[in-house]
């Protein structure tokens, strides 16, 4: 008898509770905090090239700062806004051209150097692609924060769709998912067209060692 | 019905094997980065710092040619053992929540009237933070073994947390990189360096309970405030203040997640 | 003036294990700093360790040992041995540093 009370009563309570839930907020978008906003503003120093200026957010950071609403069903229209956002200041290449020299590229994705306050403004930027990605299976030292790149190309083709794609992800990842861990590497001019162009070869160019 | 739970078993078996070996293929690296880590653990140089930082905490030093045994770390004046697996926390007669470092130039202030602006200014490894290094590495080894163990009880410390948490998911900076960006995941790696998920109580374990550590790579001894301003660096943001409220604050939401882990430090890394 | 090192000496059936912590740059002289220049070598030139005054070991370190160099040896002793290690650099720099074997 009590257990059949106390069954009824456990599942009353979860029912408030999944009701009450969705009403207390925390599907809701963070809010603006005085004391978070000062904190961070005191917390830092300009140091060489880095200046206080890369901490003030734009939509895109502001929006992916809070993974639990950026990841929920309200938060939805808003990743679908950023993700057109992002789409829409994606630039074709200048020249027309897609595919570039893939030995440099390979030397674009193995170097992380650039844009920390001990480079200088002149520092080539690497693009810093083994860090997060298999690419050449030559290449041992790889991260797993980003899928592997390897056989990139021979799996998926050489469509016009394709390689718009591939450029589209490597400009700016985010028009796709609007909070990818992928720099906007385009975006922020942390890599040059000519460096993408390398890029895109290193992982489309049927002579590229990526789809041996 | 049968059949339904023999093609049950069957996924179950399949998803077993597959990642026991996957699990085998992945941990090889780290298996060995462990057994090195271990050979060479005899000789942490770590223990050099020790020993100089046992003689600065015993030294007077500064205008009041005091020496820092009054120093209160959170369980008393003078008490080193155990202390550091306690910070950060909440100190009355600063009516702040501190960290070793920010609670060890509070001390080198009061105690001994050494200029704070000095040590927040001075490069790492150099002059007054040479010092803080190794008394750093000289309270957090007697705490080696013990259960990290830190309160949120005070409300300051609830507020410190939750502004950590915060931060740790800001992102900013040329490449949109947070904390989260590489710490906010289970079974991450950069390069072949893992990753530690700091959001959970093993991960945070893994990062708070073996930093400071000694560096081979930069043959240094690195408190959590100087990986906390490499981190920051390699996000490219701008130069984190040493001791800010930021860092504090970090610490803190990392020192918490990783409560009930054991203190490990001080560590050896790369 | 030279950093002090650490030294441990256990004795097990006979055997004593030795282990010393050296603080030292140790630069081999072939790398070069930001500007390109040659650093400097500065290292380690001999190590000598002694028991009870007598010479247990005897080493010469070059360019090749690492900085803040860990040395472990094992020698036939006893409990109470009076372990004296020193160390000379390539500036005549020393440094003598003493334990016993517990």
């Amino acid at each position: 008898m009590k257990n059949k009370n106390i069954k009824s009563l456990l599942a009353c309570a979860s029912l408030l509770t999944a009701v009450a839930l969705p009403v207390s907020g925390v599907m809701a978008q963070q809010q603006n905090d005085p004391k978070f906003n000062k904190m961070m503003k005191e917390g830092f120093r300009a140091e060489g090239i880095a200046g206080l200026d890369r901490i003030q957010q734009d939509e895109t950071q502001k929006f992916c700062s809070d993974p639990v609403f950026a990841g929920s069903e309200k938060g939805q229209a808003m990743r679908e806004k950023i993700q057109k956002i992002n789409m829409d200041s994606i630039r074709q290449p200048s020249d027309g051209k897609y595919i570039g020299d893939w030995k440099k590229g390979e030397a674009i994705a193995q170097s992380g150097r650039g844009a920390t306050w001990t480079d200088k403004a002149d520092t080539p930027i690497g693009g810093g692609c083994y860090n997060c990605h298999q690419i050449d299976k030559k290449e041992i030292s790889y991260g797993t924060i980003g899928p592997s790149l390897w056989n990139y190309g021979k799996m998926r083709g050489n469509s016009q769709e394709l390689i718009v794609y591939t450029w589209n992800r490597i400009n700016n990842s985010k028009a796709y998912n609007a909070c990818s861990n992928m720099p906007r590497f385009a975006h922020f001019k942390l890599l040059n067209e000519q460096q993408i162009q390398d890029l895109m070869a290193l992982l489309l160019d049927p002579t590229s060692p990526v789809n041996q | 019905m049968q059949r339904k739970f023999a093609f049950g078993s069957a996924i179950g078996i399949l998803t077993v094997s597959l990642s026991f070996s996957s699990s085998v293929f992945s941990q090889t690296p780290s298996d060995e980065i462990a057994k090195y880590r271990e050979m060479i653990a005899d000789g942490n140089p770590s223990e050099l710092y020790e020993a100089a930082g046992e003689d600065l905490w015993k030294k007077p030093a500064g205008p009041k040619n005091a020496t820092l045994e009054k120093c209160d770390l959170g369980l008393g004046p003078g008490v080193v053992k155990g202390a550091a697996a306690q910070l950060p926390r909440y100190f009355k007669d600063t009516n702040k929540v501190q960290d070793l470092e920010s609670r060890l130039m509070t001390c080198m202030q009061t105690l001994q009237g050494r200029n704070p602006k000095e040590m927040v200014d001075a490069p790492f490894q150099v002059g007054p933070k040479k010092d803080i290094e190794a008394i750093v590495a000289y309270i957090v080894t007697a705490s080696k073994g013990e259960k990290i163990k830190v309160s949120t009880n005070h409300p300051r410390e609830r507020e410190m947390y939750e502004l950590g948490k915060r931060a740790f998911y800001f992102q900013g900076g040329p490449m949109d990189f947070s904390c989260a960006s590489c710490h906010g995941e289970d079974g991450k790696r950069i390069r072949l360096q893992d990753l530690p998920n700091l959001t959970t109580q093993k991960g945070a374990t893994l990062g708070w309970g073996y930093w400071p550590a000694y560096r081979v790579s930069s043959g240094q001894f690195w408190t959590m405030q100087q990986r906390l301003n490499d981190c920051y660096r390699q996000q490219r943001f701008p130069f984190p203040i040493y001791g800010s409220d930021l860092t504090v604050a970090l610490s803190m939401y990392m020192a918490k997640n990783a409560n009930g882990g054991t203190v490990e430090t001080p560590g050896l890394k790369r | 003036m030279s950093d002090p090192m650490r030294v441990r000496a256990a004795e097990n059936g006979g055997i004593v294990d030795v282990k010393i912590l050296m603080k030292h740059d140790m630069e081999s002289g072939q790398r070069k700093d930001a500007a390109g220049k040659l650093v400097p070598a500065w290292h380690i030139t001999t190590v000598n360790v002694k028991a009870n005054g007598r010479d247990v070991l005897n080493g010469q370190f070059g360019p090749a040992v690492s900085k803040d160099p860990f040395l472990n040896f094992k020698y036939k002793g006893a409990k109470g041995d009076k372990i004296v290690v020193s160390w000379v650099d390539n500036k005549g720099d020393k440094r003598t540093d003493e334990a016993t074997a517990s």
